[in-house]
């Protein structure tokens, strides 16, 4: 009884020990690979893009697409300019997040530091499943109920406008806003609110002038973030932004944004051909702009996560 | 600048429930104005949450009922049309961890006058200076008002919070157990500024310490929650010396010299 199940018990021991350190090695490995996969992914994303790019970037310059003023990507003296749907592209983003960035911090604000129990996880729910909601829905609720109505309230020849789009890509990315934006209010620590109400402070005068300076940065991080969705938003547009490819002056224009434009163009274009390589430049600015917008949110988020785990 | 002598409490038959549960009952004493009187007591004994209720913080906390009266120079802050917004301008509260804002050194002391209507520059920097005069900071931090709350150290913190405490003239200064998170020497210079500040405002201080409330207090009471079931009481109230060597009840001598809690 004392010696034998000592020694069975060592030698089971090391055996285990064995198996559990090739486990750990096989799961640590998988792991690992998945990190790498997700990063091959985004390099194989971005150079894929500019191996189909090559042709547009030699022939015509990424200078000459950025600076041109039109677009008739057609014509027998093709004109490849970028500028009237960037500044299409502009309009809608300015609209979307004018819209969304006052209505989704006000939610935040709400939800994170004046509904109570049964209200706040409802109106999280909504949020979340506004989320989940496909983008030609929103698109078919635009042409239904705001196309019209655009038209009419503002006298124009079409509802058919950046101001439309932009209005229902708002509502598209509150979700994005007011999820981020609440978890950076609710990272504002209690005894910041606490210390303000001693104070002598409303419960708004604390929100105001300590709550959300507080989540300022968290806050700068989802509106970014909204605006990179607001950017790459694809469906909605194609759907009520009018497709027009001209520089717009203002927001009540028929505008034609990046996105717009590749789904619209990719499948009349020769494949290979020059406008083709285009539309993969297109892509590329895109892909590049929220690249950055996005990780600039990240870098943001993440400042803010060290400031408050102090 | 002595002020007239206000800021006393009357406390008759406190009780505090939490939903169905009474977690203090029974509390009857007084705290004198422009004196320094300490609640001790074990862990869990009622002290913070009996202090919570002399500026209504427990208002904050959803399902908290007080009972019995606390009458702020013979006034009843739970009447009413007092509004606990309004009565913690007169109660102001230091907590257990210093807590900042994180904003300057200057805007943390302006925050409190500046949302009660003080707008001119030379008003706010005198009230700021003269708040941390009081809290003992100036010195320290008179040249780097600008500089970011988040650098000062724990102690320097904590001696910010009681300076933006400070700067809404408060009567009375609540204080739960302000020095329990600082090394000694900073907790040497938050008993200092104590001592400095009784002449002009009426301070409460929960402490766990008890040869801090023996230092510092002029009046201790000592509560203690004798079983789980039963809520906390106060088992003897009186002068800090009287109770400190000569203490009327069994308990609080058994508390005191050590032998629990």
């Amino acid at each position: 009884m004392s010696i034998e199940p000592l020694m069975t018990a060592r030698g089971r021991t090391g055996r285990a020990a064995a198996i559990r350190r090739t486990a750990e090695a096989v799961t640590s490995g998988l792991i690992r690979a998945s990190g790498w996969v997700s990063i091959l992914i985004l390099a194989a994303i971005a150079s894929f893009l500019f191996l189909n790019a090559s042709r547009a970037l030699q022939e015509v310059g990424l200078l000459t697409m950025l600076t041109g003023d039109s677009w008739y990507p057609t014509s027998n003296d093709a004109q490849f300019g970028f500028i009237p749907m960037m500044v299409g592209t502009a309009w809608v983003t300015v609209t979307a997040l004018v819209t969304a960035v006052p209505l989704g911090v006000a939610s935040a604000v709400y939800i994170s530091e004046f509904a109570d129990g049964r209200i706040k996880e409802v109106s999280k729910s909504i949020i979340e499943v506004m989320a989940a909601i496909p983008s030609v829905v929103y698109g078919l609720l635009g042409i239904a109920l705001l196309v019209p109505n655009v038209k009419s309230v503002f006298g124009l020849d079409t509802g058919l406008t950046a101001f439309t789009a932009g209005l229902v890509v708002g509502i598209m990315v509150l979700p994005t806003i007011v999820s981020i934006s609440e978890d950076a209010l609710h990272a504002v620590p209690d005894a910041l609110r606490q210390g303000s109400a001693a104070l002598g402070n409303t419960r708004w005068q604390t929100v105001w002038k300590v709550v959300l300076p507080s989540a300022s940065s968290g806050i700068f991080a989802a509106v970014m973030l909204g605006m990179g969705r607001a950017i790459g938003e694809t469906m909605v547009v194609l759907m009520l932004a009018g497709n027009a490819g001209i520089i717009p002056g203002n927001p009540f224009e028929s505008v034609r944004t990046m996105p717009g434009t590749i789904a619209a163009e990719m499948g009349e274009v020769v494949r290979g051909g020059l406008h083709y390589s285009v539309l993969f430049v297109t892509g590329l600015v895109l892909f590049a702009v929220t690249f950055a917008i996005n990780l600039a949110a990240d870098l943001v988020l993440e400042r803010q996560r060290k400031r408050w785990s102090r | 600048m002595v002020k007239d002598q206000t800021g006393s409490f009357e406390l008759e038959n406190v009780s505090v429930t939490y939903g169905k549960e009474t977690a203090v009952a029974g509390v009857s004493m007084s705290v004198p104005s422009q004196a320094v009187t300490a609640l001790i007591g074990p862990s869990g004994c009622g002290k913070s949450t009996l202090l919570r209720c002399l500026n209504r913080m427990n208002d904050e906390i959803g399902g908290v009922t007080v009972g019995g009266a606390i009458l702020l120079d013979g006034a009843d802050i739970n009447a009413r049309n007092v509004d606990p917004v309004e009565l913690r301008i007169r109660v102001g509260q230091v907590f257990q961890k210093p807590n900042p804002f994180p904003m300057s050194v200057y805007d943390n002391v302006a925050y409190g006058p500046k949302t009660h209507g003080v707008r001119t520059r030379s008003d706010l920097d005198a009230i700021v200076e003269e708040s941390l005069v009081r809290a003992a900071l100036w010195n320290e931090v008179k040249g780097s008002l600008k500089k970011h709350a988040f650098e000062l150290s724990g102690g320097q913190q904590q001696r910010l919070c009681i300076a933006r405490a400070l700067a809404t003239e408060p009567e009375v200064l609540l204080m739960d157990e302000p020095a329990s998170a600082l090394d000694p020497i900073s907790t040497q210079q938050i008993e200092d500024t104590i001592a400095e500040l009784k002449d002009t405002v009426t301070i409460v201080i929960v402490t766990h310490n008890m040869q801090q409330a023996a230092r510092i207090s002029d009046r201790t009471a000592f509560m203690l929650r004798e079983s789980m079931e039963a809520p906390a009481t106060l088992i003897e109230v009186g002068d800090t010396r009287t109770m400190f060597t000569n203490p009327s009840d069994k308990r609080t001598e058994a508390y005191i010299t050590g032998r629990f809690g």
